[in-house]
């Protein structure tokens, strides 16, 4: 069970670059800095927030890199993350989400992401939020002036800034639904364990080969 | 009807249609290793069976301890992450190859030569590096761990159908190019993102004279194109390979296997959402200068400039791996410097790699200077490499010879200890070339077995082909 994602208002902080991969969103081995772990464990960790893009964030003696956006005081708080094409390349490690959830981003903003991190925000309640790097760009420079306020209506599907501008947004029919109302995937799918079931003993009937092992069916 | 090779394998596997393109797939295998402990210890504290375990397979690859002589490898107690695993295999009776078990290994490694990736299934891990098992005609992917609870929860897994896309590599692979060098060539053209949201079938003259364990290495980095499927048809090379291994079919069940992979195939007039030809006669020897796998060039090219159309973020990126790789436009690859050489992981440390490896090194030495590091692709590969005494050579060569995991590749065995330092070069025969991937600061070119053995003598990076 997510949290329910249905407005989101907040603020937008602008990281534009292309093919961010999981390594750089969670660092395997972070820059080592006292009293903070490593998060490449998955094992949860209370530093999560601090990791974010730890190989970028923060200078060689563990010191915070102030011309990094996420290190800059105006952009405390932000709720929203605008950033290039092909975000959350690579590994398919969670912590990445997990880290951006931490520092309070809900929605990232991006010309295209990588499949296996899209579906690592959803199951987390995070929306992927997919529109033209020209609007990406238009959006960041907003961000970085005015600093306005950002609003995304998922049942609308319109991102909208108070200055002004309205853009809608694809997303499909399925992950809206699971969003909107923060399903929990696992229960929906556990009332389908007879179909699971039927098909397992189907399938063991035309090819065998698969399924040699003697089956543990538990319902 | 005719259809895809992905398609038939996909439809096969669908329990429910959940509509929107998303299906409720069966999965076969799930393979799952010591970065799945957050997975497990939600499944336990929702108190959640799993619905499967006889389907379930597990090595703690990631955090084991290998940049050890095999004779000294750590006892098996001493690593949280190989214990939690243990405990979880004790506790819901899944099969666990673990850290002392001669078949221990790289998970995607363990699973094609264990004969548990078979064709026409479905192979699932929480790992992007699970597309390699694709080589035998399956379906494999990798996800995170909210996918893994789902998927040892109910043995399924909801995804959203992706477009297929074929390449087809024509020609044949010259001397001294490999498996390595083609694929990275392939995304050096099509870039990072070039197959995103598709699943590739490799297919064409030079896949069909492919070997597995070649096979192996290009879907390997299928996921490096974007793409979390890649597969290849199964055929005599596949059967060949797949006969008499442990947890393959086996008499008349290996007669009635072999009849049903024999119809997967794509069929003649199948329809792809895209397509891509290629000609592997002019792949060269390859090495990455960046940050990410499609940074790539031939060896004696140089760093390229900055291209026409950046974007904004594009030239960020650029700029950003100029930065971080310490080398400027127009430096030439060939005799840039090496600290670190790294022969191992999913993509490139089997038999057969180390085999090209060792031939390169003909009793000379390892630089001064240079640290040189082989760890096999499994335990298994370890033992086959010591009986026609690879080790040997690569020892007196002064290269460590290590024992099996994830290693350098992700920066996370023995615990996260098995990196390099700040502003060190690692000539790597990895798949990923990620800021801090093998350590904090260092900066990681990915080639193929026979450039690293040539770059530890070397001391620099060389062409394997002139270099002597």
């Amino acid at each position: 069970m997510t949290e329910p994602f249905t407005i989101l208002r907040g603020k937008a902080v602008p990281l534009l670059r292309d093919n961010i991969d999981t390594d750089t969103i969670s660092p395997g081995s972070a820059v080592p800095r006292e009293g903070r772990g490593t998060t490449f464990s998955e094992h949860g960790s209370t530093s999560l927030a601090d990791d974010l893009f730890g190989n970028w964030r923060y200078g060689p003696a563990g010191e915070p890199l102030p011309d990094f956006p996420l290190n800059q005081p105006r952009y405390q708080g932000a709720s929203i993350l605008l950033t290039g094409a092909n975000f959350g390349c690579g590994s398919s490690r969670e912590s990445a989400v997990w880290m951006l959830a931490a520092w309070g981003i809900r929605c990232v903003v991006a010309p295209s992401f990588a499949e296996i991190f899209a579906a690592n925000c959803y199951a987390n309640g995070l929306l992927p939020l997919p529109c033209s790097a020209d609007t990406v760009s238009r959006l960041a420079a907003e961000a970085e002036g005015a600093a306005p306020g950002f609003v995304v209506d998922l049942a609308r599907c319109e991102l909208s800034i108070s200055s002004g501008t309205t853009i809608a947004f694809p997303i499909s029919a399925y992950r809206r639904r699971g969003l909107l109302a923060g399903l929990d995937d696992i229960e929906l799918s556990l009332e389908s364990r007879h179909e699971i079931a039927s098909f397992v003993a189907r399938e063991r009937e035309s090819r065998p080969w698969i399924y040699p092992y003697e089956t543990s069916i538990r319902d | 009807m005719t259809g895809t090779l992905f398609d038939k394998i996909w439809d096969r596997h669908v329990v429910n249609d959940l509509g929107d393109g998303f299906s409720l797939l069966f999965v076969d295998r799930h393979m799952i290793n010591d970065m799945a402990g957050r997975g497990l210890l939600t499944l336990n504290k929702r108190d959640l069976p799993l619905n499967h375990p006889e389907l379930t397979f597990a090595a703690a690859d990631h955090t084991v301890a290998t940049l050890v002589p095999p004779e000294f490898r750590p006892g098996r107690d001493d690593n949280p992450y190989a214990v939690n695993l243990r405990e979880n295999a004790e506790r819901h009776g899944f099969r666990l190859f673990d850290v002392d078990d001669p078949d221990f290994g790289i998970i995607h490694v363990v699973a094609a030569e264990q004969g548990l990736a078979l064709p026409g299934t479905t192979i699932a891990c929480g790992d992007s590096h699970t597309c390699t098992l694709g080589a035998v005609g399956a379906i494999a992917w990798g996800l995170g761990q909210s996918d893994i609870v789902h998927i040892l929860a109910t043995q399924t897994s909801i995804q959203h159908k992706p477009a297929t896309m074929r390449i087809w590599i024509d020609g044949a692979l010259p001397a001294h190019a490999t498996a390595k060098d083609l694929i990275l060539t392939l995304i050096g053209r099509l870039g990072v993102a070039g197959c995103t949201g598709h699943a590739v079938e490799f297919a064409g003259p030079v896949i069909e004279a492919a070997s597995m364990e070649e096979r192996f290495t290009i879907c390997n980095m299928a996921v490096e194109l974007g793409a979390r499927f890649g597969v290849i048809a199964p055929d005599d090379t596949t059967c060949a390979y797949l006969s008499g291994r442990p947890e393959a079919p086996a008499g008349s069940a290996w007669d009635l296997a072999v009849a049903d992979w024999r119809s997967l195939v794509t069929d003649d007039g199948a329809i792809f959402a895209a397509e891509y030809r290629m000609d592997a006669s002019d792949v060269r020897p390859q090495v990455t200068w960046g940050i990410n796998p499609a940074q790539t060039v031939a060896i004696e090219d140089a760093v390229p400039g900055a291209g026409t159309g950046m974007d904004e973020s594009a030239l960020a990126t650029y700029r950003a791996a100029l930065a971080y790789s310490g080398l400027d436009a127009g430096t030439r690859m060939d005799g840039v410097p090496v600290d670190i050489v790294f022969i191992g992981s999913c993509n490139n440390a089997r038999l057969g790699d180390l085999r090209d490896a060792a031939a390169v090194l003909r009793g000379r030495k390892v630089a001064t200077g240079v640290t040189a590091w082989v760890s096999p692709g499994s335990e298994r590969v370890r033992r086959e490499a010591e009986a026609e005494g690879l080790d040997r050579l690569f020892i007196e060569a002064g290269f460590g010879w290590g024992r099996s995991g994830c290693s350098m590749c992700a920066g996370a065995g023995n615990q996260m200890r098995e990196i390099g330092t700040p502003g060190q070069r690692i000539v790597s025969t990895t798949n990923r070339n990620f800021v801090g991937r093998q350590g904090p600061g260092t900066r990681t070119h990915l080639v193929s077995p026979p450039m690293a053995a040539a770059a530890a003598l070397a001391g620099r990076i060389v062409d394997v082909r002139t270099w002597s």
